[in-house]
């Protein structure tokens, strides 16, 4: 499983993979935000966690829909496929683990540059960066069922974007509430922050199992 | 070791591609599959590897004892596409593949060992989407031997070789078959292999819905 943990990785880090395209949408949508919204610095630093959790989650459907689709066309995933389903099960988990390394944990690691674009303290910045951190593997997680699902479809891309979207929603939810819980203060950082976790570690647990099932069931 | 097919019915969408076929294979023999495009050897294949389920019918690898053995476990698969990344050069492919097929611990030939062996000796840095269409499928060759594994399925496994790495492959084979193994082939050329049974599918397509039982028995073994 390291073998293939190790190739997803290298894939994704080569000329033309998914990790730089991420990373670069983030930047993208971030930057441009204050020249839309003005250079009212209170505004920016009010609203700042809220558009670096949206931007993430924009960031992290890109490419999502390539997780299954690129193996399915170079015959990679008949061979992936031709297990017993609990080691499918950890074949989808560390697939969807590799993506998030690769995709997802540069965005960790830019956002407080993006942070610092959007006029926001450092206890803001922090709170950001460790709740994308918790929360942003439960979308790699939740994406692995959409890419299974839309695997066999040719322009499947948007479509897993719309099916997961809604799945995503309580990550957002709860992620920008416990960011914002850390600056405001009567609001406590903990439960948000602790039902996020909560959310990562039960897509985490349930994701590759539908997945695989989705997955076998789209074999032709 | 034997393979064994009882009455297999595939089928595509809602045509029945073939039905009533079935083979016993000992080991070291091998099977090569005939018939006119679309005559459903792919779809066979597909269903003996177990990457389609079977309409009707089953396919079993016992031991010699007479015991079930995981076909996905025992048996390598060559389908059309190569199974290999452009992105990675061709020993991270095929290393990649020698840890992940073989689960416990690697069983094959080594990486170098299984390039010299397909004839393609120092192209190991490359990128593999550098080679060309009869490279990459010496390659894919190389994939059965850096996982011993006893059942090989290949579905036209010679497409894109010239004349030298037909022989290349026939050898291939016949070494594998001396090992005790097996090879299901379905392909249009002859592969150059001594002593290899014959399944030809015909392929007459049926509806689903027509009444079971009454096609007549449409493929044959021939020995």
């Amino acid at each position: 499983m390291m073998a293939l943990f190790r190739r997803d990785l290298a894939i994704a880090t080569r000329s033309g993979g998914a990790a730089m395209l991420a990373v670069l949408f983030f930047l993208a949508v971030v930057a441009v935000a204050p020249f839309g919204i003005g250079p009212d610095l209170n505004l920016l630093a009010r609203i700042g966690p809220a558009f670096l959790w949206i931007g993430a989650l924009l960031a992290s459907l890109l490419g999502l829909d390539r997780l299954f689709q690129a193996d399915r066309e170079d015959g990679s995933l008949d061979l992936i496929l031709m297990q017993e389903t609990p080691d499918l099960i950890l074949t989808v988990f560390v697939k969807s683990f590799a993506h998030w390394v690769a995709s997802g944990l540069p965005l960790v690691l830019v956002s407080p540059l993006l942070g610092l674009l959007m006029n926001m303290g450092l206890e803001s910045t922090g709170a950001v960066m460790l709740t994308l951190l918790a929360g942003t593997p439960a979308i790699a997680f939740i994406g692995a069922t959409g890419a299974a699902v839309a695997v066999a479809l040719p322009r499947g891309g948007l479509l897993v974007s719309i099916l997961i979207l809604p799945l995503a929603i309580p990550v957002l939810i709860f992620g920008v509430s416990a960011s914002y819980a850390a600056v405001t203060d009567p609001d406590p950082f903990w439960p948000p922050f602790m039902i996020l976790s909560a959310i990562t570690l039960f897509f985490a647990a349930l994701g590759p199992v539908a997945a695989a099932v989705a997955l076998k069931a789209a074999a032709d | 070791m034997q393979a064994k097919a009882t009455n297999l019915r595939g089928r595509r969408g809602d045509s029945v591609v073939f039905s009533a076929v079935g083979f016993t294979l000992q080991s070291g023999r091998a099977l090569v599959v005939t018939g006119p495009n679309g005559a459903g050897k792919s779809t066979l294949l597909r269903v003996l590897a177990g990457l389609l389920g079977a309409d009707e019918g089953s396919f079993r690898l016992t031991d010699a004892a007479g015991i079930d053995l995981p076909v996905a476990r025992e048996a390598h698969y060559l389908g059309h596409a190569n199974a290999m990344k452009r992105e990675l050069t061709v020993t991270e492919n095929l290393s990649f593949w020698r840890n992940f097929l073989a689960a416990d611990q690697p069983s094959g030939l080594s990486v170098d060992a299984a390039i010299d062996a397909v004839g393609l000796s120092g192209v190991g840095h490359l990128p593999f989407g550098y080679l060309s269409a009869g490279q990459k499928r010496r390659i894919a060759l190389a994939r059965l031997l850096v996982a011993r594994r006893p059942l090989w399925l290949l579905d036209e496994p010679t497409a894109a070789l010239d004349a030298k790495a037909d022989s290349m492959f026939a050898g291939l084979v016949t070494a594998h078959l001396e090992r005790g193994g097996m090879a299901i082939a379905a392909t249009h050329q002859p592969l150059g292999l001594e002593s290899v049974e014959t399944l030809r599918l015909d392929g007459v397509h049926h509806a689903v819905d027509s009444e079971h039982g009454t096609w007549d028995d449409r493929s044959e073994v021939r020995a």
